[in-house]
């Protein structure tokens, strides 16, 4: 067996130590060595988007991504997504426009999201598609995610915006 | 009087929801516990062996390998269904797919358990494989199993409603259409995983990714050979289902082994490569149907026949089998059917329930079938549909009995919303009024809510609620139902909210859990939110009249003046004579003890009482329609589907959004399997999956995915919890039919075998341009001998449900 290494990186904001195999994944680091289960994996051979986390603030696949890499980097989670207890404009319209069904691609396309958001405060329809098109959800069609990108973009830019009707009700 | 809805109805956003969306929820591979193990499986890579010999002496020799165990270990077999207990958690003597299990190893981490595993020796002797329905309704031998009807058949049914030869001889037209509709994969996202956890106290727990643990539950005291009381299963959060976590499974059972021979909790979780060999996706199914009608569209008769290609164990397949014959009569009216299905054994890994169970293949066979008809009877497609409609409240011609039917308003929704009439132009290519390569095509649907019959026989409810109420109001809602990302969580809060009159959110949801919660048969057939909707409304009946009760005491009110809302109990009279929720609470646990009340819910017994009749009844019955907006490139042949307006009768939305998002995700997992999931394998002698990863097994991204325009009927039924039906599963089969025939309408093929690829609209178009048959798809179906029909009247003809006595002659 490999003996352990330990790096030092900037995790969610805070300085983080950790030792472990150096084979290691990214994800298996923060799943198995820091209990952040929150990333969660669909494949582990880069394919889903489910692991996606940001690093220096871009996203990555920590599927395929050695923890090794991660030396002197900042990275982020979904544990470190909310404000303290304050949720993440697009944590509080995934849950509230039921982005998240079995929430199980949620973190990953939450982070996605983030990054898209960074980059473009405005992101037209089809900018969201492209930037989730990594991202593979089974449960919902993607509409409902587009919508809830869309609502969290409108809050943070500091404009109102409302949920057109048909979106909660269907049409008439 | 009717009270107004404060919580049914409204789009509330999902109970579970925000731990969802800041990593809190826990899946099962997120479990983990002190001194925990790890379990890899050793799975066959021959698809029909003979086991000869199993060493693990070597494997055993690795320092931190635990304990292995072999098919030896764990004889007794299982399966979901009373008929086809078929299954073992390792194989004792035989292997019959590239994937089934032979061993299972445990070891102080995964890497260990993974070199074990591989330091396994057995020796197989290669037997001939089964790859096709063809090769199983041809070779006897060897049989996959020494069970089942014949040879490799595992299961043969025929039954006949009226007499469809008289049906056909009415008839002005009588067409006959093959199609095959090919086997796809539910493809959660959340990888199967499960840890076990065996006690001093000889109790073991599971947490495991399943649907259905109750299920689980009994495979378990069955195969384990230990008391129920003595195993609990919880089921943690699915990471999606849509079926494919409904069966019990081999490393469930693995894993409970292992921890009770280590005595340390032991965990596995799946790579994706093996979630394709657990499969029980959608049964491949080649269809022959024969329709008569008259000129104007209606049915005289109808005979559908039906061949899947099972896979290597029994599964559901048997309700499977059933499901593609049963709710052929449920949307138009049939007043003679018969129904012959086959179900074969074949090397490759098994098939199962996945969303719309049995039914999306001969609805897809039905509605492009319908299509043809239309054409050849230069009939509006959208009128051969409207015109014939089964009536509600009535009895189908094969027993089953429909409530509120919705289908009428659902087409026209969706032909008005597509503006149909003015781009639909008759069935002339000169008429056109798209441009060549556009098109648009409609067809309709239903869907069960629940099974009438539970899968084993038993008198006992399929769901139960039980509450509780505590003396600070606290309400806590304890239900066997497992949420897969659909809501039933919410449901239940939403519907106990209601009826006690405070904000969903005030209450604790505690569900999927042996020892703490009633039985719930689980998340499959579309059944929860009916079947624990109205459980949930019994118990909240019952715990509200000790409220108010207690309430009308103390104030001085009549019990009938009081009502629950906002968190009160007050005089409806005089509203500002009340008292707070919680102080209800204290006053009913002061007059009757310790307030917990449960509610269960049994489905009406169906009217059909022949053998066979078990599959298809249900307490109501969902409708959708669909159209589809295509483009098809003739050059490349890829279709791309611009758009799909759908129309679902959910009886009732419980919750609006939520109902929402099952349209949507049906919309788009349907479109997966129209254009591109396909299970494919190799089909010489090494029945291997051509590609069982996330990048080779195309699903639709969200550059893939179409427009869609929702409506929403409301006909509630009078079965369904205020009157909600079903939207987890019928929305989905509308639309591959719908975008086959859009297909049609755009370039003028017909692709009659599922999935739409372009290599397939290629070859139409290019036999099309030699003036060859415009179509692709199977020409016909295996010769087969079929057993002799059990024969029923049909209501219509003064039948009571029962067969007919079996007479000697038969055709």
């Amino acid at each position: 067996m490999n003996s352990k290494r330990q790096i030092r990186f900037r995790l969610n904001g805070e300085d983080t130590e950790v030792a472990f195999a150096p084979h290691k994944t990214l994800l298996e680091v923060l799943r198995e060595d820091l209990n952040l289960t929150g990333t969660k994996h669909g494949c582990e051979l880069g394919e889903c988007g489910t692991c996606a986390v940001l690093v220096d603030g871009r996203s990555i696949l920590s599927c395929l991504m050695l923890g090794l890499e991660a030396e002197g980097r900042e990275v982020k989670t979904i544990e470190g997504m909310a404000n303290g207890s304050q949720l993440h404009p697009l944590q509080q319209t995934f849950a509230d426009l039921g982005a998240a069904q079995c929430g199980y691609c949620s973190p990953g396309f939450l982070l996605v999201a983030e990054e898209l958001l960074q980059k473009s405060p405005n992101p037209t329809r089809a900018e969201i598609q492209e930037a989730l098109s990594g991202n593979l959800c089974r449960c919902t069609g993607y509409i409902k995610i587009y919508e809830a990108v869309e609502l969290a973009a409108a809050q943070m830019r500091g404009e109102a915006y409302e949920l057109p009707k048909e979106s909660i009700y269907g049409l008439d | 009087m009717a009270k107004d809805l404060n919580v049914v109805g409204k789009p509330f956003r999902k109970v579970d929801a925000r731990a969802k969306c800041v990593g809190q929820t826990k899946f099962a591979d997120d479990i983990v516990l002190p001194r925990m193990l790890f379990c890899k499986l050793l799975r066959s890579h021959v698809p029909h062996a003979l086991i000869k010999n199993i060493d693990v002496s070597k494997a055993l020799a690795l320092p931190g390998v635990l304990a292995i165990i072999t098919g030896k270990d764990l004889p007794i077999p299982y399966g979901i269904l009373p008929v086809s207990q078929d299954e073992h958690a390792l194989c004792i003597d035989k292997v019959r797919f590239v994937g089934d299990p032979v061993a299972a190893v445990a070891a102080i981490d995964e890497d260990v358990a993974f070199d074990a595993m591989n330091l396994i020796e057995v020796e197989y002797e290669p037997l001939n494989t089964i790859s096709s329905i063809e090769e199983a309704v041809l070779i006897d031998e060897p049989r996959i199993h020494e069970y089942g009807d014949s040879g490799n058949i595992h299961k043969k049914v025929s039954l006949e409603f009226g007499n469809v030869e008289d049906g056909f001889a009415e008839a002005d037209l009588v067409r006959e259409d093959v199609f095959f509709y090919e086997g796809n994969t539910h493809l959660p996202m959340e990888q199967h995983a499960a840890v076990a956890h065996f006690d001093a106290d000889q109790k073991i727990t599971l947490w495991t990714s399943t649907q259905t643990p109750h299920y689980v539950h009994r495979a378990l005291a069955k195969v384990l050979e230990m008391p129920a009381s003595h195993i609990r299963v919880i089921a943690t959060p699915n990471g999606g289902g849509f079926g494919g976590k409904s069966d019990p499974f081999n490393h469930e059972v693995a894993v409970c082994k292992l921890a009770l021979i280590t005595g340390r909790p032991v965990k596995i979780t799946l790579t994706r490569e093996e979630v394709f060999y657990c499969h029980r996706g959608r049964h491949p199914v080649l269809m022959k149907v024969k329709t008569g009608v008259k000129n104007d569209g209606a049915i005289t008769a109808m005979h559908f026949q039906s061949f899947l290609d099972g896979g290597a164990y029994g599964s559901y397949g048997v309700a499977s089998t059933f499901y593609t014959g049963a709710l052929q009569t449920v949307t138009y009216e049939v007043p003679r059917y018969k129904f012959q299905g086959l179900r074969a054994f074949t090397n490759k890994p098994p098939c199962g329930p996945k969303r719309g169970h049995g039914t999306p293949q001969p609805r897809y066979a039905l509605e492009v079938h319908l299509d043809k008809i239309a054409e050849q009877l230069r009939l509006d497609p959208v009128e051969i549909r409207r015109k014939h409609l089964v009536p509600p409240n009535s009895v189908t011609a094969n027993y089953l009995r429909i409530g509120s039917m919705g289908l009428g308003a659902c087409i026209d929704k969706v032909v008005e919303g597509s503006d149909w009439k003015n781009r639909f132009s008759g069935w002339h290519p000169a008429n056109r009024k798209l441009p060549f390569g556009k098109g648009i095509g409609i067809a309709c649907s239903s869907y069960i809510c629940g099974a009438g019959l539970p899968i084993y026989w038993n008198n006992m409810p399929q769901s139960g609620v039980q509450l509780r109420l505590d003396r600070q109001g606290g309400v806590c809602v304890m239900c066997g139902s497992i949420d897969i990302g659909q809501g039933s969580d919410s449901v239940l809060a939403y519907i106990v909210a209601e009826i006690l009159g405070i904000d969903p959110f005030d209450i604790r949801v505690v569900t999927a859990d042996t020892d703490l919660t009633p039985v719930d048969l689980g998340s499959y057939s579309s059944r929860v939110t009916l079947m624990t909707g109205n459980a949930a409304i019994q118990a909240a009946d019952r715990a509200r009249e000790l409220l108010v009760m207690a309430v009308a005491e103390k104030l001085g009110v009549p019990i009938e003046n009081l009502s629950l809302a906002e968190r009160r109990v007050f005089d409806v009279e005089n509203p500002e004579v009340g008292v707070s929720f919680a102080e209800a609470t204290v006053l009913a646990e002061s007059k009757f003890g310790t307030i917990g009340t449960v509610g269960s819910y049994t489905p009406p017994q169906s009217p059909g009482k022949y053998k066979g009749s078990g599959v298809g009844p249900s307490p109501a019955y969902s409708y959708s329609a669909a159209v589809a907006e295509v483009d098809v490139n003739p050059d490349t042949g890829i279709v791309v589907v611009e758009r799909v307006w759908i129309a679902h009768d959910v009886g009732r939305s419980i919750n609006p959004l939520l109902v929402m998002g099952q349209v949507e995700g049906s919309v788009y997992m349907a479109l997966g399997e129209i254009l591109m999931e396909e299970m494919t394998y190799r089909t010489n002698r090494n029945v291997v999956h051509k590609f069982p990863s996330m990048l080779e097994y195309k699903s639709p991204t969200t550059m893939e995915m179409c427009d869609v325009k929702t409506y929403l009927i409301e006909d509630p039924d009078p079965n369904g919890p205020y009157g909600a039906k079903e939207v987890g599963q019928g929305p989905l089969l509308p639309v591959p039919p719908a975008v086959a025939n859009a297909v049609y309408n755009a370039v003028g093929v017909r692709i009659d075998e599922v999935p739409i690829t372009p290599e397939k609209v290629l070859r139409a178009l290019k036999d099309k341009a030699r003036g060859r048959s415009p179509r692709y798809g199977p020409e016909d179906v295996p010769s087969v001998a079929w057993p002799d029909s059990l024969r029923v009247l049909t209501p219509a003809e003064g039948g009571d449900g029962t067969e007919m006595p079996r007479v000697a002659v038969h055709s």
